[in-house]
C-alpha cells in the first residue's frame, strides 16, 4: 500500500481507537496508540492476510502477545474487513464478543492472548510447523517491553533461535513505559539489544512510529538468514495526542468528553497536515 | 492397528509403541519433549521419526505454548512431560494457550502421582484432576491398563478438543477386566467386573488395587464387589455411575490424587445431586504431607492396597 496512504491510515485508525475506547468508557488507551503504526503497516503492507484468505493454512499469522492493547487490533481488523466498524459500539459491553483481550471469537483473530508471556511460545510453534509443512508462512508477535521479563518469553526465545525459524518475527513495542513506571524502574531491561542477541536472533532497532522504516524492515524479513528476527520499535505510548504521549496514567486511562473532543481535534489537524503535504 | 498387547507392560512403552504405530501413516503426529523423552520411553520414537520429535529442553511453560502453536497449524501435538510439571509449572499455558484457546493439544503427563516415589513432593502430582476439572474444554483421562492405555491413545490423537492423559511409571496389567472387556470410549467408564455388594470407582493405577482387595473380599467374606474403570475423570460417565448407584449400595472411589477435587468428589457431586443416599467413601492421599516411600509403600500406607480397601469395604458395609 502506497506510504502516503498508510499515514492517513494510521491517523484514522488513532481517531477510531478513541472513539471506541470513548465509548466503552475502558481500554488500553496508551499502549494501542503505541502499537497502532506496526499493526497498520503489517496488516496492510507485509502480512498476506485478509478476510478471504482467512481460513487458508497458508495466510501469515500475527499472534498478539501484548492482548490487553486489543482496541488498535480491532480497528484495524475492522478496517480490513474482517467485521463491521460498528460491531465495536458494543466492546467491553455485557455479552459482546469484542471483550478487553483478542479471542478467537472474532473473525481475523488466531489466538486468544492476554496472560503476558504467551504469544512468543506459540507463534514458536506455529512457526515450526510452518518450516515442517514447507508452507512458507511467516509468523509475527508483538510484546510489550514490560512483558519481557515474563520468563516464557526467554524460553521461546531460546527454542526459535536452536529450531532457526527465520520465519518468526517478534517485535517489542518499546515505548519504555509499564504500568507502574518506567522499565528501568521497574525491572530493567537494558541492554536490550545485546540480550536478544546474545540469545541468537537477529536485532534491529526501527522507529516504531516511522511507517516508511517499520515497511521496510518488516519487508525484508528474515534479517538473517537461519535466525529469527527482534524487530526493537521505539514507541511513544498515547502516540498522537500530545496530552498523552509518555503519560503514565494513559496506561489505561479513558478519556472526558472534553479529553475526547481535544484529542480527536489534533488528530483531525494531522490529518489536514498529511493532505496539505501529500498536494 | 497393533494386536492388543497380552503381556503386562509400562503403560509409557505401551504410549511410545502406539505413537509410533501411528507416525508410520500420519506425519501431522508431532510429540514434544521437555527433557523427557527417556523417561516418556520415546527414544526409539526420536530415532525412527526424528522430524516427528521436537525437543524443548527443561521448559515446560514454553513445551505447552509450542504444542499450542502446532496444534494451531493442524499438527497432532502430543505434549510430554513429567504430570508434576505440566500441571503446575505449565498450568497458566494449559488453561490459556489450550483449553481456553482451543488448540487440541494432547497433554500427557507421565510418571504421574506417586509414581517418583522416594523423589518426594516435588515429582508428586496429587493435584492434577483437581486443577484441570476447574478448567473448562479438557478431557481427563488416567487408563487402568496397556489396553485402555493404548485405545485413549489412538482415540486422542483424532479428537479435536484439548485431552490431558495421565501415565504412571509401573508395569501395567495388559488387561485387567474379567471378561478382557474391549469396549473403550473416552467418556465412559469401563466395567472390570460386576458384583452385587458393594461398588468401586477407581482411576488409574489404583484400579488394580481395587481387583486385588475384591477377590480378598469374595474369599474371606463372600462379598460381590462391581468394579468400574472410570478412566474418563472429565466428562464422568453419568448415565453409567447413576445406573451404579441404583442398587443403593455402598460406593468406594479409589485415586492416586489428593482426595480434594479429584475422582471421589466428583462422583460424590454426581450422585448426592441426583438424590442417590448411597454409603460412600473417598480414598486417596490426604491433606497433609505426604509420607515418603516408593509408590507401593505410600499407597500401602495410606490404604490404596489389597488390604486397606479390603478393611475400608468391610467398615462401611457394617460385616
Amino acid at each position: 500500500m502506497h506510504i502516503e496512504e498508510l499515514k492517513r491510515k494510521s491517523v484514522e485508525s488513532r481517531k477510531k481507537i478513541l472513539k471506541y475506547i470513548y465509548n466503552a468508557k475502558a481500554g488500553h488507551t496508551g499502549g494501542s496508540l503505541s502499537i497502532l503504526d506496526i499493526l497498520n503497516v503489517l496488516y496492510n503492507d507485509v502480512m498476506n492476510v485478509s478476510p478471504e484468505n482467512f481460513d487458508s493454512n497458508t495466510r501469515d499469522r500475527f499472534i498478539q502477545s501484548k492482548g490487553h492493547c486489543v482496541e488498535a487490533l480491532y480497528v484495524v481488523l475492522a478496517d480490513k474487513g474482517f467485521f463491521p466498524e460498528e460491531d465495536l459500539l458494543t466492546m467491553c459491553q455485557y455479552n459482546s464478543p469484542y471483550i478487553g483481550h483478542p479471542t478467537k471469537a472474532i473473525h481475523g483473530i488466531e489466538q486468544n492472548t492476554g496472560g503476558l508471556g504467551h504469544g512468543l511460545p506459540i507463534c514458536a510453534g506455529a512457526a515450526l510447523a510452518a518450516k515442517k509443512d514447507n508452507s512458507g508462512v511467516k509468523v509475527f508477535t508483538i510484546l510489550g517491553d514490560g512483558e519481557m521479563a515474563e520468563g516464557s518469553n526467554w524460553e521461546a526465545m531460546m527454542f526459535a533461535a536452536h529450531y532457526k525459524l527465520d520465519n518468526l518475527c517478534a517485535i517489542l513495542d518499546y515505548n519504555k513505559l509499564q504500568i507502574t513506571a518506567p522499565n528501568e524502574d521497574v525491572m530493567g531491561l537494558e541492554p536490550i539489544d545485546q540480550k536478544l542477541e546474545a540469545f541468537g536472533w537477529a536485532v534491529k532497532h526501527v522507529d516504531g512510529h516511522n511507517i516508511e522504516k517499520l515497511s521496510q524492515a518488516l519487508r525484508g524479513l528474515p534479517l538473517e538468514k537461519g535466525k529469527p528476527t527482534f524487530i526493537i520499535a521505539h514507541t511513544i505510548k498515547g502516540k498522537g495526542i500530545s496530552y498523552m504521549e509518555n503519560v503514565l496514567k494513559w496506561h489505561h486511562g479513558v478519556p472526558s468528553k472534553e479529553q475526547y473532543d481535544l484529542a480527536i481535534e489534533e488528530l483531525d489537524k494531522q490529518l489536514q497536515e498529511l493532505e496539505t503535504v501529500s498536494k | 492397528m497393533e494386536e492388543i498387547k497380552t503381556i503386562d507392560a509400562a503403560n509409557l512403552e505401551v504410549f511410545s509403541e502406539v505413537l509410533q504405530s501411528l507416525a508410520a501413516t500420519d506425519r501431522d503426529i508431532m510429540v514434544v519433549t521437555s527433557d523427557s523423552r527417556g523417561s516418556g520411553k520415546l527414544v526409539p520414537f526420536g530415532q525412527k521419526y526424528p522430524e516427528q520429535i521436537v525437543e524443548v529442553g527443561i521448559a515446560e511453560q514454553n513445551l505447552v505454548g509450542v504444542a499450542a502453536g502446532l496444534a494451531s497449524m493442524g499438527k497432532k501435538a502430543f505434549a510430554v512431560s513429567p504430570a508434576c510439571f505440566l500441571t503446575a509449572r505449565a498450568l497458566e499455558q494449559i488453561k490459556n494457550d489450550v483449553a481456553y484457546s482451543d488448540n487440541p493439544v494432547k497433554l500427557i503427563g507421565i510418571s504421574a502421582g506417586v509414581s517418583y516415589g522416594a523423589l518426594g513432593t516435588t515429582h508428586h502430582s496429587l493435584h492434577d484432576y483437581a486443577v484441570l476439572r476447574a478448567i473448562n474444554n479438557i478431557t481427563i483421562v488416567a487408563p487402568a491398563d496397556n489396553f485402555e492405555t493404548a485405545e485413549a491413545i489412538k482415540q486422542a490423537a483424532e479428537m479435536t478438543s484439548p485431552i490431558y492423559l495421565r501415565f504412571g511409571k509401573k508395569t501395567m496389567p495388559a488387561n485387567l477386566a474379567t471378561n478382557l472387556n474391549t469396549d473403550f470410549k473416552i467418556g465412559k467408564g469401563r466395567v472390570i467386573q460386576e458384583g452385587n455388594d458393594l461398588t468401586f470407582i477407581a482411576t488409574g493405577e489404583a484400579v488394580l488395587p481395587c481387583v486385588e482387595a475384591a477377590k480378598l473380599l469374595k474369599k474371606e467374606h463372600n462379598i460381590s464387589c462391581k468394579i468400574i474403570s472410570l478412566h474418563t475423570i472429565k466428562p464422568l460417565d453419568t448415565e453409567l455411575l447413576l445406573a451404579s448407584a441404583a442398587n443403593g449400595k455402598a460406593i468406594i472411589t479409589v485415586e492416586e490424587h489428593s482426595i480434594n477435587g479429584g475422582l471421589g468428589e466428583a462422583v460424590a457431586s454426581l450422585l448426592f445431586q441426583n438424590g442417590c443416599t448411597n454409603k460412600f467413601k473417598i480414598v486417596g492421599l490426604p491433606d497433609d504431607h505426604t509420607v515418603s516411600g516408593s509408590q507401593i509403600e505410600i499407597f500401602n500406607h495410606y490404604g490404596i492396597s489389597a488390604e486397606g480397601l479390603k478393611n475400608t469395604a468391610l467398615n462401611i458395609t457394617n460385616l
